[in-house]
């Protein structure tokens, strides 16, 4: 470079500025961890989410500051689980193991058999109307035990509203940690489970529950 | 329900940073070289963290991102302007990360950190990114005219400095 270059020259020196892709792809992912890291520790970012691997499949968890605010399991398409937080809650949304720890930690121990209820806070903000009653008497049947819609649909002082009880429970945001899979039909049928009914008879045969095969 | 015509939803800002980091970082390198690209980048993505509720038009968050960018190279220049100590960009380069340049590179890169900042940039946004005179015009908030101007004083003094 210690002779004069023709503008030709020149201009193609200077693309040469720009990194190759491969290697910034590299760099800036590591660059864009770090910057996850650094938003966690200050509380910049509304929603953190993870995806934990369990015995009934992927679940991704997203956790706001006032706790666990979604579980999806992976049939539910990605994009939609997050475009609905974006929309929901805020769009500031990022990938964090460590802001999810908690969370996938007492979800382990649930399906390792150490776990009979979850400590982890709870954030409401996804459910709405009757789901809320619904879902707060549902958090209180115990592990191992069950219900039914109706009696559920009773415990909250509307013994006609079954039917509501179950849509309600099939809106679930954050199933699993609100066992909405501890209720059954009267009589003892599985009912409905919106992660699928082979989920919901995994997760009762891993409380124990013996299942009256129909 | 949307309106018909309104604009698409915000993605989840993880997809954005996904979809964005690599033009940024590659930017970066360009306009303040590799040895700072990294912490105007975390900057340039807290910035835009910050605002993002408030972005209203989701087709253009690429360009919206580089002005970002933009904005904090020119930021980085002007600090480091103010100190004492010189521009190390091709020193820098000694232990960079993710640039490395054959040794002829390194007038190239000395030339270009003694640029004026505006220029500099709009050199980058130029000839390293092949951006348009408009595009570069919207990245650095000037008129076309200035964009073109700064392009070609950070060229014509480039080729006097590698003379």
């Amino acid at each position: 470079m210690t002779k004069s270059r023709s503008s030709e020259d020149l201009t193609r020196v200077l693309r040469g500025l720009a990194p190759p892709r491969a290697a910034a792809r590299a760099a800036a992912s590591a660059a864009s961890t770090r910057f996850a890291e650094t938003v966690m520790a200050t509380n910049l970012a509304d929603v953190a989410f993870w995806t934990a691997a369990s015995p009934i499949g992927d679940l991704l968890v997203a956790v706001t500051p006032k706790g666990l605010v979604r579980v999806g399991f992976a049939d539910e398409p990605r994009d939609e689980v997050l475009g609905e937080l974006a929309r929901e809650v805020s769009p500031r949304i990022l990938e964090s193991a460590a802001a999810t720890d908690e969370v996938r930690r007492e979800l382990d121990e649930y399906f390792t058999g150490g776990r009979i209820r979850f400590d982890v806070k709870v954030d409401r903000r996804l459910i709405h109307g009757i789901a809320r009653e619904v879902l707060t008497a549902t958090r209180r049947v115990p592990f191992g035990r069950t219900t039914t819609y109706g009696e559920l649909a009773a415990r909250i002082g509307k013994p006609k509203a079954a039917r509501a009880v179950g849509n309600a429970l099939g809106s679930n945001p954050i199933p699993i940690v609100i066992p909405c899979h501890r209720v059954l039909r009267t009589g003892g049928a599985l009912g409905g489970y919106a992660g699928g009914l082979a989920r919901k008879e995994r997760l009762l045969t891993l409380e124990g529950v013996s299942l009256r095969r129909s | 329900m949307r309106q018909p015509g309104a604009s698409a939803p915000i993605p989840p800002f993880q997809d954005f940073l996904a979809a964005n980091r690599t033009p940024v970082y590659r930017f970066l390198v360009a306009a303040v070289g590799p040895g700072d690209a990294d912490d105007c980048f975390q900057e340039t993505f807290v910035s835009a963290l910050k605002a993002y509720p408030r972005v209203t038009e989701a087709e253009r968050l690429d360009r919206w991102v580089l002005t970002i960018a933009s904005r904090k190279a020119l930021d980085h220049h002007r600090a480091r302007n103010r100190q004492p100590i010189p521009t190390q960009d091709a020193l820098d380069l000694a232990d960079a990360p993710v640039h490395q340049p054959a040794d002829g590179d390194a007038p190239l890169w000395a030339a270009v950190a003694a640029l004026p900042p505006r220029q500099r940039l709009a050199v980058v946004h130029r000839h390293a990114f092949d951006r348009s005179y408009a595009e570069i015009a919207g990245l650095m908030g000037c008129t076309e005219q200035t964009a073109r101007a700064n392009v070609s004083l950070g060229v014509r003094a480039l080729r006097e400095m590698m003379a």
